[in-house]
C-alpha cells in the first residue's frame, strides 16, 4: 500500500520543482534578465550586499548601484541579509559572489566585526572589497570605505539644537539605535559634541532599533520618567516620527525640539511639515555609485580604491539658525532617498 | 491502525530497487537533481567541485540543527528554539575560550552541556507537565535569545583561539577544498540516519510519532524516549554552535535568528511530515541542500536575493501540499 501512495508523491514533487524552475526563469526574465543573459560576456561583475532587502535606505543604495552599473557597462548582482544583524547571510552572499567571479564587492556590514574573516577570504582571492555606509572593525579590513561621517552628522544637529534652544536649559532625551552598533554610537556622540553636552545631560536614553513604533514607546516612557524633556535626539527619522506621535498625544509637540539623522524622503517631508526641526541628510545613492565606479576602475587599471571617502552630509531645516550652515527642505526633498 | 503499521512495512522493504522507488527521499532527491541540472545549464560556475564544497559549507550549520529538528518533528513536535539555543551555546564557547581563558576543548564541552541542558529542559516540559512543544520551545527561544544577549553584553566575541575554528579549516580533495566541519555534518546525518532506520530506538521514534498512545500500549517507554529525543536534539544544536564558530570565526550574539524556521523548511522540503511518524534525516539532508543550491545558484545567476525567499516559500508550500495529498490517498 505504501508503494502505491509514495510513487505519485515523488512525481508530484518533481512537478513542483519543475514549476519552480519555470518561476525562476520568469523572475530572471522580468527583473534581472540583462544580468543572466549577459553573463560571460566579459562585463565587469560587481556585487552589492546590503543589510536587508526592505529598508528604503538600501533600496535607494541598490538603485544607485544599478544605475552606475548600467552607465559603466558593469554587471551588478545583489544580495542581502534576512534581517539587520544577519551576519551568516552576508557571509554566504560574499562566498557566492566570489564563486560567481565578481571583481569587487560593495558591502554594508550588519556586524562590523563578525564579517571581517569572510571579507579577508574574499580579498585574498583578489576581490576588491569596499564598505558602504558602515565601517568594518577595524576599518582597514576593507580596501576602502565610502560613507557618511556619522560623527559629523550628529554634530550638525547638535550644533543646530544648541542654537535653537537659545540658552534655555536643555533636558535631553536620546532615542538611540542599539547597543554596540557603531553608526548609532557615533551619531549619539556627535550630537552631544555639537550640543556641548555630556551623557550626564541626557535625562532619558532608550534603544529604538530605528523603528517608528519602538521610537513612540520609548518617547512615551521617557515622558513618563521626565515630563520636562525639551530636546529629543533621534537616531533616524522613523524614531523621530514615533517620538512626535508620543509628544502630540501629550500636547507637547510644539515646545519640544526634535532633531534627527538620515534624510529619507518621508523624514525630510516631516521636517517640511514642522514635525522634526532639523535632520542631517546622507546620500546612499552616491555611496553605491562611487563604489561601482571604483570596482570598474580596478577591473580596467588594477588600481584599488583605498582609505575613507566622505560621501557628504547636509543639515536640512526650514528654521535656519544663525551660525549654523543649512539648506531648506526644497533642497532636501530634491536629494532625499526612499 | 494502518497508519501505525506503515513505517514497519517500509522498513522491511525487501529489495534495493523497490526501496529506492518507494523511499520518501526519492521525490526530494529528484527535485535536488533537477535544480542542479537547471543551474548547471544556466551558469558556468555552478558545476564545479569547489562550488559544491562551498554549498555544503554554507548549509552545515542549519543542516546540523535540522537533524535535531527532524527527530522532534518525527514525534509530531516542533522546536522553535534551536537557533537561539545554538547562538547561546556559541557565545558560551566563544567567551569562555576567548575571555575566560578556559581551554578550547573544555569550552566546547561546556557549550554542549548548556545546549543539551536546554534540550533536556524542553523535553521535560513537553513530557512531564505536559505542555505543547510549540509553546515550550517558543518560550525557550526567548529565554535563550535573552541569555545570549545578556551574557555577551551585545558584543561580538573576536580573536578566538585557532583550535576553536579548526573545523572551518580546509583540506584538499582532488581539485577542491573541503572543510572538516562539512565532514562532521555529513557524518552526523549518516549516524542519525542509521540510528533511525536500523535500531530499535529508531523504530520506537517512528511509532511514537504515529501514535504516542499506541506506542505506550505496546510497551515503549514514551516518556523517557521523548525526553531523550529533545536532549539529543539539544546536543546536536551544541555541535552546530561549534560549526558556526568555525565557519564565521567569531562568537556572534545575533546568529541563528531565522535558523529555527530554516531548519523546519529543510525538514519539510526533505519530505518529513509535520504530523509526525513519517520522514527521514537523509531527506532532511536533501532538503537542506535544495535550499543551499537555490541560494547559491540564483546568486551565481545574478538574481536578487529576494527571489530566493520567494522560491523557498513556494517550495515549502508545495512540499506540504504533496505530503497532505499523499496522506489523504494513504487513508
Amino acid at each position: 500500500m505504501s508503494r502505491t501512495t509514495r510513487l505519485p508523491s515523488s512525481l508530484l514533487r518533481v512537478a513542483a520543482v519543475t514549476g519552480v524552475a519555470a518561476l525562476t526563469l520568469t523572475a530572471c526574465g522580468s527583473g534581472s534578465g540583462s544580468d543572466s543573459s549577459s553573463s560571460g560576456s566579459g562585463e565587469v561583475k560587481v556585487g552589492l550586499i546590503t543589510k536587508t532587502d526592505t529598508n528604503p535606505f538600501f533600496v535607494k543604495m541598490k538603485e544607485g548601484a544599478e544605475k552606475a552599473a548600467k552607465e559603466n557597462g558593469a554587471q551588478l548582482s545583489t544580495a542581502a541579509g534576512k534581517f539587520d544583524g544577519d551576519n551568516a547571510g552576508q557571509v554566504t552572499a560574499i562566498e557566492n559572489m566570489v564563486a560567481a567571479g565578481v571583481k569587487g564587492i560593495l558591502i554594508t556590514p550588519s556586524d562590523s566585526k563578525a564579517i571581517v574573516p569572510a571579507i579577508q577570504k574574499a580579498r585574498a582571492k583578489g576581490v576588491l572589497v569596499i564598505a558602504l555606509d558602515t565601517p568594518t572593525e577595524p576599518q582597514s579590513a576593507v580596501d576602502a570605505l565610502f560613507a557618511t561621517d556619522n560623527l559629523k552628522a550628529g554634530q550638525l544637529i547638535g550644533e543646530y539644537a544648541k542654537a535653537a534652544m537659545k540658552g534655555k536649559t536643555a533636558k535631553i532625551a536620546a532615542l538611540d539605535l542599539a547597543p554596540g552598533v557603531s553608526v548609532g554610537v557615533q551619531r549619539h556622540d556627535g550630537f552631544l559634541k555639537g550640543f556641548g553636552a555630556t551623557d550626564k545631560d541626557v535625562v532619558c536614553a532608550q534603544d529604538t532599533g530605528g523603528d517608528q513604533a519602538k521610537g513612540q514607546t520609548a518617547m512615551e516612557n521617557c515622558l513618563q520618567k521626565s515630563p520636562d524633556i525639551n530636546v529629543v535626539y533621534t537616531i533616524n527619522e522613523p524614531a523621530a516620527l514615533g517620538a512626535y506621535t508620543a509628544l502630540k498625544a501629550k500636547g507637547r509637540e510644539k515646545d519640544v525640539l526634535i532633531v534627527s539623522v538620515d534624510g529619507g524622503c518621508t523624514g525630510t517631508q516631516a521636517v517640511k511639515d514642522g514635525k522634526i526641526a532639523a535632520t542631517s541628510q546622507q546620500y546612499p545613492l552616491k555611496m553605491a555609485a562611487e563604489g561601482v565606479k571604483a570596482v570598474v576602475t580596478y577591473a580596467k587599471d588594477g588600481k584599488k580604491a583605498s582609505g575613507y571617502t566622505d560621501t557628504g552630509v547636509t543639515l536640512i531645516t526650514d528654521k535656519a539658525q544663525d551660525g549654523v550652515t543649512s539648506k531648506d527642505t526644497g533642497y532636501g526633498l530634491e536629494n532625499c532617498w526612499g | 491502525m494502518t497508519a501505525t503499521t506503515t513505517p514497519y512495512a517500509e522498513l522491511k522493504a525487501p529489495t534495493t530497487a523497490r526501496r529506492l522507488l518507494t523511499a520518501p527521499t526519492t521525490g526530494p532527491l529528484v527535485a535536488l537533481l533537477l535544480a542542479c541540472a537547471f543551474f548547471s545549464l544556466s551558469t558556468d560556475q555552478f558545476l564545479t567541485g569547489g562550488n559544491f564544497s562551498l554549498i555544503v559549507q554554507q548549509v552545515m550549520v542549519v543542516g546540523t540543527l535540522a537533524i535535531g529538528q527532524t527527530l522532534i518533528i518525527l514525534t509530531a513536535g516542533i522546536d522553535l528554539s534551536c537557533g537561539a539555543v545554538m547562538a547561546f551555546g556559541s557565545i558560551v564557547i566563544a567567551k569562555m575560550a576567548a575571555e575566560g581563558s578556559v581551554p578550547p576543548l573544555v569550552a566546547i564541552a561546556l557549550g554542549l552541556v548548556v545546549c543539551g541542558g536546554f534540550g533536556l529542559l524542553n523535553g521535560l516540559l513537553v513530557q512531564k507537565i505536559p505542555l505543547p512543544p510549540f509553546i515550550v520551545t517558543l518560550g525557550m527561544l526567548n529565554v535563550a535569545f535573552a541569555l545570549t544577549h545578556i551574557y555577551s553584553e551585545e558584543q561580538t566575541v573576536t580573536s578566538l583561539p585557532g583550535s576553536l575554528t579548526a573545523l572551518g579549516e580546509t583540506f584538499p580533495l582532488g581539485h577542491t577544498d573541503i572543510t572538516y566541519g562539512s565532514l562532521v555534518t555529513i557524518a552526523l546525518f549518516l549516524l542519525l540516519a542509521y540510528a533511525l532506520s536500523s535500531t530499535g530506538w529508531g523504530r520506537h521514534v517512528y511509532a511514537l510519532g504515529n501514535s504516542a498512545e499506541a506506542a505506550r500500549l505496546n510497551g515503549i517507554r514514551t516518556s523517557r524516549l521523548t525526553i531523550g529525543i529533545y536532549t539529543v536534539a539539544g546536543l546536536l544544536y551544541g555541535i552546530a554552535a561549534v560549526l558556526l564558530i568555525s565557519r564565521t570565526g567569531v562568537g556572534d550574539p545575533q546568529a541563528g535568528q531565522t535558523d529555527n524556521l530554516d531548519s523546519i523548511t529543510a525538514v519539510v522540503l526533505g519530505g518529513t511530515s509535520l504530523f509526525g511518524g513519517r520522514g527521514s534525516v537523509l531527506g532532511t539532508f536533501i532538503g537542506v541542500l535544495i535550499v543551499g543550491v537555490f541560494r547559491n545558484g540564483l546568486q551565481l545567476m545574478g538574481v536578487a536575493s529576494i527571489y530566493q525567499t520567494l522560491i523557498t516559500g513556494v517550495l515549502v508550500i508545495l512540499a506540504v501540499t504533496v505530503d497532505q495529498i499523499s496522506r489523504r490517498k494513504a487513508r
